[in-house]
């Protein structure tokens, strides 16, 4: 649902903050220091990062490969790996019943199995390849705009979290409040009428 | 400013009256000359194949699905005249022969099932950087279109004319068949 597919879906963003000069230099030192990391092999649940528009899978931030025009486009990806529960109990069982096999104990108490529970779940978690999911965006700075181009909330969290650490400015999500607020250039009894707006009732006389 | 977090909940229902407005805006202002104000590229906005349609009175969420053909439209302004408001719309926004599909919802203004105008794919990364730059002049007409109307929109619901002209106008709209 990005860029190149034939549907899209954006949430929009406002970015507030000056970027620090030189912009490209700021944005790919942000970008570098926060490329996402490759956890196939590790036993961590997720991993968040940035990642290349074109090579999402081969992240690499050398060049203008993050620069189309005046807009700076490029990836959030979040890899997941999530263990089914049932994968989980399968083994869990087959490590305890050789648990107590090895060490001739007839079972196994409360807190042991807990820790062996974690062993499992972490031996597994290492075998296990990540999900990836890639969420494109156009940030557009002279503008102080930004689309990103999903409106899954998780996404759109984490987004929130990594643009403000990487590139020390931060994110506000447009919606019909604050749309009103820095798009629409309120008098100042306009906005003193915003705060204490209440909905219309369209149903009085029906 | 509010907390963005607190905003956005006590909003929720501005996006919804934006999103009615737009809807009667389209069936009452025949040369749609407001919506050509803020594009005047714009030859017709018409409502899509789909809105969903939520009544929030009385401490319970109702929310009803419809298709948006005509006599369909009739059963969205009966859930109106009931107390609901429009959640989510499609709407079509025609410019000569291009054609731009997408839906938006109420409390966040999100872009869904966003449809532009087809330009050939890139055939190798040498085409990349043209094809971004077009899809992002294309994806931007409809955002900043949205943009001005919602700034229309907010100006009038703030003014005194909202109660004066402009509820008493959708309220005979929402009551015609």
């Amino acid at each position: 649902m990005g860029i190149q597919s034939p549907t899209a879906s954006i949430s929009r963003y406002r970015v507030e903050g000056n970027l620090e000069k030189p912009m490209i230099e700021t944005v790919r030192r942000g970008l570098k220091s926060n490329t996402i990391e490759d956890i196939d092999k590790d036993s961590v649940e997720t991993s968040v990062g940035w990642t290349s528009f074109h090579q999402p899978y081969q992240p690499n931030f050398e060049g203008p490969s993050f620069i189309f025009g005046t807009f700076f486009v490029f990836s959030l990806r979040i890899d997941k790996k999530t263990l089914p529960p049932k994968l989980l109990h399968k083994h869990f069982m087959l490590a305890g019943a050789k648990r107590l096999a090895d060490t001739g104990q007839r079972y196994l108490s409360r807190s042991e199995k807990q820790v062996l529970k974690e062993q499992v779940a972490s031996r597994l978690m290492q075998r296990m390849p990540a999900t990836p999911h890639v969420h494109e965006l156009i940030w557009n700075p002279e503008g102080a705009a930004l689309s990103f181009f999903t409106s899954l909330k998780a996404a759109n969290e984490e987004l929130e979290t990594l643009f403000v650490r990487s590139f020390g400015v931060s994110l506000i999500r447009l919606f019909p409040y604050t749309t009103a607020e820095f798009s629409a250039s309120l008098t100042d009894s306009e906005r003193d009428i915003l705060q204490s707006l209440k909905p219309t009732d369209f149903t009085k006389s029906f | 400013m509010l907390d963005v977090a607190v905003a956005y909940k006590r909003y929720l229902f501005l996006g919804d009256e934006f999103l009615t407005w737009i809807w009667f805006q389209t069936e009452t202002d025949h040369q749609q000359s407001l919506f050509k104000s803020a594009d005047p590229d714009l030859t017709a906005l018409e409502i899509g194949h789909r809105m969903v349609l939520e009544n929030r009175r009385n401490d319970a969420l109702e929310r009803i699905t419809i298709k948006g053909e005509e006599a369909n439209l009739a059963e969205g302004r009966l859930a109106l005249r009931k107390g609901a408001l429009v959640a989510e719309i499609s709407l079509n926004f025609r410019s000569a022969d291009h054609l731009w599909q997408f839906s938006v919802k109420g409390e966040s203004l999100n872009l869904g099932n966003f449809k532009t105008p087809k330009i050939a794919m890139p055939e190798g990364p040498e085409d990349l950087e043209g094809f971004v730059l077009e899809k992002a002049y294309l994806y931007d007409k409809i955002l900043q279109f949205l943009e001005k109307i919602y700034i229309l929109f907010i100006k009038e619901r703030l003014s005194p004319r909202w109660s004066s002209a402009v509820v008493p106008g959708m309220k005979k709209w929402m009551a015609s068949t």
